[in-house]
């Protein structure tokens, strides 16, 4: 049983942390015969460390690169790119190698060793490293394989696991060189929804407990929901829009963005207003967050105006850590203005539809 | 039934059947040890992978395809003074090893070339992304993920050798191809000819069993 945490969890303002990530006017061109495609407009970016940042957007629009560019398995053709304090735009080969060590990664479709053990592939990153005994790295392989509950797995290769159990072992072999930062790329995208559940779990206690700071990028909405502090929103090689999970996500602004939060709600937005047409009386829409969720506001404010209140179609949820609530409401009779204002001080987001 | 063996001198068929296995051996050892960097390269500088470098995998795509082009009866003649040259000689087990390296060599570095190109590109993403050199990207990643891959190119490669030594016979190269022309052959000797027969597709059977069971036992998938 997992319980609500009632005190919204704080997230950290980029601009006031040190980042871990700095994207200078990044951008990347690709030359496909003979004409220049850009794969990424110009970009600036911070990520700041600890925290998980999200990039959504839908295939083509430009995020996987990004993602690439971070460890430099794409060359950006201009800006600057600093990761925690190095410009990685200027390493040479050697340099970059001992870099992407620091980065660990992990992939849609695991990217496992066939030849390999699980516990060969989790100390394939080790090997090469070079740094550590044999005997130094079966007792890392251990200790990883643990973390990620496959103890008793060691042995086996890679296609006697499920999806779920592949990605546990992409997971570990990412961390074996105790990186500061994981990159996943789309790295739920090939399982089904409860072993996307789990991973997601597992990739958010590692952020916790490690404080490594997580960059994913994803086309489902549902996947920066569940782990994300921070997200932005791509199309068409840019970020249209940025900022807390909670401000994206119940206030979008971007059509890109409202079409991501209407497809994650099931929600065709043209059929609910006509349906809507026939109801009486205002229609508002209300967004609650953190505490507010759970208080008795509609009937106090029901009671205290005389208004009626029926519900139209509303969501109670949880963005990472913190609940919210979405109602749409349409209000009839007593003093409607009133009721209005009462909402609006409460401290709950008012938005009047018609 | 005696009769019909009268022409067999077994000590013969079994030095014959010795040069055989010797020019296979030979031959097959250099072929891999050739081949599979050739191969690799082949691999590496192909469209879109680790050294794309047009220019140069044009040209190695272009000898590889001048040799196998070339029928095998044709390279041996052609070869004899670079054999002589090599070895001393152009007769014997010795003289008959450079031309079946040169004629199995560009077969099988394609043949590694495509196992390669079998292993799934994510795999080297990943090895890059852990910081990878090149060298350790072919070693850790690559020639143990395309293993099974190699392994049947390997056996295919040697089954095509024992046919080429079978034909190396014709420019004195011993072995029991040389056994069947000469006596099989030119003097009619079925006997001697059935024999010979018998004993190279007992040996390509061996081959392909072999490598067969070793692929299964490397493949993990």
């Amino acid at each position: 049983m997992r319980h609500f945490c009632l005190v919204p969890r704080t997230v950290t303002h980029p601009q006031g942390l040190h980042p871990v990530i700095e994207f200078q006017r990044v951008q990347k061109t690709y030359r496909v015969a003979g004409r220049d495609v850009p794969a990424l407009q110009a970009t600036d970016l911070r990520v700041a460390a600890g925290e998980v940042f999200g990039l959504i957007g839908h295939s083509g629009a430009g995020k996987s690169t990004l993602l690439r560019l971070i460890n430099r398995l794409e060359n950006p053709t201009g800006g600057r790119i600093i990761v925690d304090g190095e410009d990685i735009t200027a390493l040479d080969a050697d340099g970059l190698r001992r870099f992407r060590r620091r980065v660990g990664m992990i992939f849609q479709h695991f990217n496992l060793l066939s030849s390999r053990t699980v516990a060969d592939n989790v100390a394939l990153p080790l090997r090469l490293a070079g740094e550590l005994s044999v005997a130094d790295i079966d007792r890392r392989v251990a200790e990883l394989l643990r973390r990620v509950g496959l103890e008793d797995h060691a042995r086996k290769y890679p296609a006697q696991l499920s999806g779920g159990q592949k990605q546990r072992v992409g997971i570990a072999r990412a961390l074996a060189t105790d990186p500061k930062i994981l990159l996943c790329d789309e790295a739920t995208s090939a399982l089904d929804p409860q072993t996307t559940a789990q991973v997601l779990q597992l990739l958010g206690e590692i952020n916790r407990e490690l404080g490594l700071t997580i960059v994913l990028i994803t086309h489902e909405m549902d996947v920066i929901r569940r782990v994300c502090d921070r997200v932005a929103v791509m199309d068409a090689g840019r970020i249209v829009e940025q900022g807390t999970v909670a401000q994206v996500f119940l206030h979008p602004t971007h059509p890109t963005t409202r079409r991501f939060v209407l497809e994650d709600e099931s929600i065709d937005e043209q059929e609910q207003y006509e349906d809507f047409a026939n109801v009486p009386g205002r229609i508002l829409r209300l967004t609650f967050q953190g505490e507010a969720t759970y208080r008795p506001l509609l009937g106090t404010v029901a009671r205290e105006t005389g208004v009626d209140y029926s519900i139209l179609a509303g969501r109670i949820d949880r963005i990472k850590d913190t609940p919210y609530g979405q109602l749409t409401l349409a209000l009839t009779g007593g003093d409607v203005d009133a009721a209005l204002s009462r909402l609006q001080a409460a401290e709950v987001h008012v938005e009047v539809l018609r | 039934m005696d009769a019909f063996f009268v022409n067999i001198d077994w000590y013969e068929i079994w030095l014959a059947t010795l040069d055989t296995l010797l020019m296979l051996g030979g031959s097959l050892l250099f072929t891999v040890v050739l081949g599979l960097p050739l191969g690799v390269l082949l691999f590496l500088t192909g469209p879109r992978q680790l050294f794309d470098n047009r220019p140069l995998y044009a040209l190695l795509s272009f000898v590889v395809n001048v040799l196998r082009s070339l029928p095998f009866i044709i390279l041996l003649i052609v070869m004899i003074p670079f054999t002589v040259l090599l070895t001393g000689t152009s007769l014997g087990v010795a003289g008959a090893i450079p031309p079946l390296v040169v004629g199995t060599t560009p077969f099988f570095a394609r043949l590694v070339e495509t196992a390669l190109r079998e292993v799934d590109r994510g795999i080297i993403e990943a090895t890059q992304a852990m910081g990878a050199t090149t060298r350790q990207i072919i070693t850790s990643a690559l020639l143990p993920e395309a293993r099974p891959g190699i392994i049947a190119a390997i056996t295919v490669t040697a089954i095509t050798l024992v046919s080429y030594t079978a034909m190396a016979g014709v420019v004195g190269a011993g072995g029991l191809g040389d056994l069947a022309i000469r006596f099989g052959y030119q003097r009619f000797q079925t006997d001697v000819m059935v024999v010979t027969v018998v004993l190279l597709l007992v040996l390509v059977q061996i081959l392909q069993s072999v490598g067969d069971r070793l692929v299964v036992h490397f493949s993990r998938k």
